[in-house]
């Protein structure tokens, strides 16, 4: 091992921590900005040209905050927790790859951290560590709000994981290569041959489970002010809060990070005669695009009652994930043996399922809803509606 | 090198594992046996079998461990008392855990060299690593797997069973 | 090979100390002046009562287990999904799987039969 690998591994380490910090901070800010025009409001003005310098402003008052940590919490627990959050949500990224090798001071340099062969497995794995932050953050506080949250938030978590790691599937199978290197070679060239076409029920279910695992809206349950204050981090106050944001917002960019990688060709552009280079520039498009969606779903769905939430996982998305893999299987096997030369089968197969899934969703939110009246106003009607 | 990266896992592991059984918060715990997982997840790293480590990882530190801090909270009681819930059970725990200790030390040193050698080189065996799982499960083992597919439906009707009792 | 993994554990290492460093930082800049009642238990201006651990649900105990044994078959179908498409003939990989899926089903409608999915 030589030293020059470890610098070039310390420095791209501090440009993935550097990037996804102030990613996240204007992250926020793009947020409010968006979510604002969306209310017919302003948003952010005061702090620099176009309120840009409030995340800085942000930063700076949260370090200036008192720490609270209540009497009979749990310290050590209360402290590591949203470290916790934080280590696992960065981690994640290591091997997802935002670009080609390029040749810098003579030097062949891969632009990304890692390339692992199990690529894949390894991020579902890593974030499935993150649930730790959030029930131990919930549990150490001593407040019932704050430990209601967390294990609402760790169920959640791991219902929606299920058919997460059950939507990738898809795209492993018809890549073979769990490496996200490889995924992203398999779909070199111009943009349809990026596996959203082969995949587009994997790519829906994929967006959705994305928004629960991050605790997004209309999923964001476990922080549902109405009834849970803040959910986990009630009693989390100055850098400790912060963490735990940032840990929500840097899940939100590995999120759409993954699903730009496994669907959208990743740093690939979409035609094959742009010079390879321009990669980080076509992920960082992807990505934002991405954030975009999440930020505008905020702005626009309402919130769903927890029976339904979790319903929604285990009675639609699990069975549909499922279905999705038998099919993909099967039409791989048609093409296979009668035609091989026919691409179409697989998407077609996906939307076959696709359409019978919307008919079976239909009758069964109508029987449903004929069974359970929604138990108070407007509200939960729009949540029934939307899920 | 790589013994030495063995000793500091070894010895992070064997300290999580002892913190873990002293103990008295169940919630510590279980955070020590999470802590305990991920090294022994960094030792297959080290031993070329990557997915392995994966599935350490995800199945028993993101699954199995977090139902054992559910049913801690469901028990709503973290604080465990000094006295032993069932007369003698520490005495038989000792005898017991000795025993195992023996017959492991015992089988490490009268092994054949066959049973330790796998035949494959570490290159075959890191690079690609879940292709070869793959393969061999699903060719060479293939009765076994299919078996534990059976098994896993009968684990999911005891959990039903063991949790919705009042309702069959 | 293990050597891919290690520019995983330098992030690692560096993330650790960026989140004991901001942790650190606030303690060394931020007020630290605790009074009682900014000390309890944050209840919307309640008087906490008891405390916060208290027994929960079974139903979270159901929930963990079904996670498991689907998390288990994820993790065995993993590899068939890696080597699905080298398999000669592929027709024995999809009936090696179809048989596995058979049962996940059975297992599924019995789940749904008994109502262990309904969240009350």
């Amino acid at each position: 091992m030589d030293l020059g690998l470890l610098v070039e591994w310390i420095i791209k380490s501090v440009v993935i921590m550097g990037v996804l910090l102030t990613g996240f901070a204007y992250e926020t800010w793009l947020e409010r900005k968006v979510v604002s025009k969306m209310q017919f409001r302003i948003g952010p003005n005061r702090a620099g040209p176009f309120g840009l310098l409030l995340p800085l402003a942000d930063g700076i008052k949260l370090i200036f905050k008192e720490e609270l940590t209540p009497a009979m919490a749990d310290k050590w627990v209360f402290r590591i927790a949203p470290i916790m959050s934080m280590v696992v949500a960065l981690i994640t990224f290591a091997v997802i790859p935002v670009g080609p090798s390029i040749n810098l001071f003579g030097r062949v340099i891969p632009l990304r951290l890692a390339d692992v062969n199990i690529g894949l497995m390894y991020v579902l794995a890593v974030s499935s560590l993150g649930i730790y932050g959030i029930v131990l953050g919930g549990w150490s506080s001593n407040n019932k709000y704050a430990l209601l949250g967390g294990m609402r938030s760790a169920a959640q978590l791991i219902s929606y994981e299920l058919a997460l790691g059950l939507s990738l599937m898809g795209v492993v199978m018809l890549t073979g290569s769990l490496s996200l290197v490889d995924i992203v070679n398999a779909q070199a060239g111009n943009f349809w041959n990026w596996n959203i076409f082969l995949q587009p029920l994997g790519f829906i279910l994929y967006g959705i489970c994305g928004l629960a695992e991050t605790n997004r809206a209309p999923f964001d349950l476990p922080e549902a002010e109405q009834e849970l204050t803040a959910g986990y981090h009630t009693e989390y106050s100055g850098m400790k809060f912060a963490l735990f944001f940032m840990a929500e917002y840097i899940n939100m960019v590995n999120v759409s990070a993954i699903a730009s990688t496994m669907f959208l060709g990743g740093w690939r552009a979409p035609f094959g005669f742009i010079p390879e280079w321009t990669g980080p520039i076509w992920f960082f498009i992807k990505v934002i695009t991405f954030l975009f969606i999440y930020i505008w779903l905020r702005a626009t769905v309402p919130r769903l009652r927890y029976d339904q939430l979790m319903n929604f996982g285990w009675k639609v998305l699990l069975p549909l994930a499922i279905a999705n893999v038998i099919v993909t299987a099967i039409t791989m096997a048609l093409r296979q043996v009668y035609a091989p030369n026919a691409v179409v089968t697989v998407t077609f197969g996906s939307l076959l399922l696709m359409i019978a899934a919307v008919f079976l969703w239909r009758s069964w939110t109508s029987r449903s809803m004929r069974r359970r009246p929604p138990l108070h106003g407007t509200s939960a009607e729009g949540a029934a509606r939307t899920a | 090198m790589s013994l030495l990266l063995f000793g500091i896992l070894a010895v992070i592991a064997l300290i999580t594992a002892a913190l873990m059984v002293t103990a008295r918060n169940l919630v510590h715990a279980v955070l020590m046996m999470v802590a305990n997982f991920g090294t022994v997840a960094i030792m297959y790293i080290t031993l070329s079998a990557p997915f392995v480590a994966v599935v350490q990882v995800a199945v028993y530190a993101g699954a199995i461990m977090v139902l054992f801090l559910f049913v801690v909270m469901l028990l709503g009681e973290q604080q465990l008392s000094f006295d032993e819930p069932f007369a003698g059970q520490r005495m038989a725990a000792g005898v017991l855990g000795l025993l195992l200790a023996i017959m492991l030390l015992v089988t490490l040193f009268t092994a054949s060299p066959a049973v330790l050698q796998t035949g494959l080189t570490a290159e075959q065996i890191g690079r690609e690593n879940a292709q070869r799982v793959g393969e061999l499960l699903y060719t060479q083992y293939l009765l076994p797997f299919e078996a534990t597919s059976i098994l896993l439906l009968i684990a999911m009707v005891g959990a039903v069973v063991l949790a919705k009792r009042r309702l069959l | 090979m293990p050597q891919d993994f290690l520019p995983i554990l330098v992030l690692f290492i560096m993330s650790v100390g960026l989140g004991i460093l901001v942790l650190i930082i606030a303690r060394l800049f931020g007020p630290r002046v605790p009074t009682r009642a900014k000390m309890m238990p944050y209840e919307s201006g309640m008087r906490p009562i008891g405390q916060a651990m208290r027994r929960l649900p079974i139903r979270y105990y159901l929930t963990a287990t079904l996670f498991i044994v689907f998390d288990i078959e994820i993790v065995f179908l993993y590899p068939w999904a890696v080597v699905y498409k080298r398999m000669n003939p592929i027709w024995v990989g999809l009936a090696e799987i179809l048989f596995f899926f058979v049962l996940v089903i059975i297992g599924y409608v019995y789940l749904l039969r008994k109502g262990a999915l309904e969240w009350e």
